[in-house]
């Protein structure tokens, strides 16, 4: 068998660029799309691809965590606030705003910048190996009933307050 | 097993979309779009993070941020939500090009 001038990827890397395909697509659809239905079903296929890279990561509650709370709550979300205000926005308007032009070139800046970072600093080609096993979701839930108990707590506070300030903002005052 | 830096690519082309969205849409609604997707770029870091650090089995920093991030969204696009709404109600436009009331 002749040599390969690079080496063959393995089966996880094949995955991962699926996915990370599957996300930038997304990610493109929600900047790029015309109508703002579009945009909220690329935000969908990119919130999946989030869920699967945290996956390959090997950290399966978060994962969990981005379908539940992302795809199921925040999406809902969106798609209700987008039939709530339709009207003008759909139709032969254009989807950029004044200011796109700049906002274009300071995008393409930051995403050259953080190119730059990322391949000139030598980061790590593989994490240390998680046995077969192990609950992490045990260590999750102990850490946030012993050191990040404060913090947890206020977040429920925070929820809470969000919902009610929610429902005062939404609500009609005639 | 796949290097650190692919998650960081992905994760800073994900982010620079949406910084687009926020800085160049002209919908109220695309914009929260594109702060949700700058959350999840800043996500994926941070799990990737926590996997290529010292003893992941030890130090779950980076998922418990992980799981802060994702509640804080969860917060911060009802209430963004409800404020398009609120906009919506009263001035019957969510174009960003006409809500300038406060510009001086």
């Amino acid at each position: 068998m002749p040599e390969l001038p690079f080496p063959l990827p393995s089966v996880q890397q094949v995955i991962f660029v699926l996915i990370a395909g599957l996300m930038i697509l997304g990610a493109l659809t929600v900047v790029l799309a015309r109508n703002l239905f579009h945009s909220a079903l690329g935000l969908v296929a990119a919130f999946f691809g989030a869920a699967g890279l945290y996956l390959v990561a090997e950290a399966e509650f978060i994962g969990v965590s981005q379908v539940l709370v992302y795809v199921g709550a925040i999406s809902t979300l969106i798609t209700f606030a987008i039939m709530l205000t339709r009207g003008m926005m759909f139709g032969a308007t254009s989807p950029r705003n004044r200011q796109s032009g700049t906002a274009a070139m300071i995008t393409l800046l930051a995403f050259v910048v953080l190119w730059a970072l990322v391949s000139t600093i030598p980061w790590p080609q593989a994490g240390e190996a998680i046995g077969d096993g192990e609950a992490i979701i045990a260590g999750l839930g102990r850490a946030f009933v012993n050191e990040y108990v404060v913090p947890f707590q206020l977040l429920a506070m925070l929820l809470l307050v969000a919902l009610a300030g929610a429902i005062v903002l939404a609500r009609d005052r005639k | 097993m796949v290097p650190l830096s692919w998650y960081l690519i992905v994760a800073a082309f994900v982010f620079c979309c949406g910084l687009y969205a926020v800085l160049g849409r002209r919908n109220a609604i695309a914009v929260l779009m594109g702060i949700e997707l700058m959350l999840n770029a800043a996500n994926i870091n941070l799990v990737a993070f926590w996997r290529y650090g010292v003893a992941p089995m030890q130090n779950l920093d980076g998922q418990i941020f992980a799981l802060f991030v994702i509640a804080v969204a969860a917060a911060e696009v009802a209430v963004g939500l409800a404020l398009v709404i609120s906009v919506y109600r009263n001035r019957r436009t969510v174009n960003l090009d006409d809500l300038n009331l406060l510009k001086g």
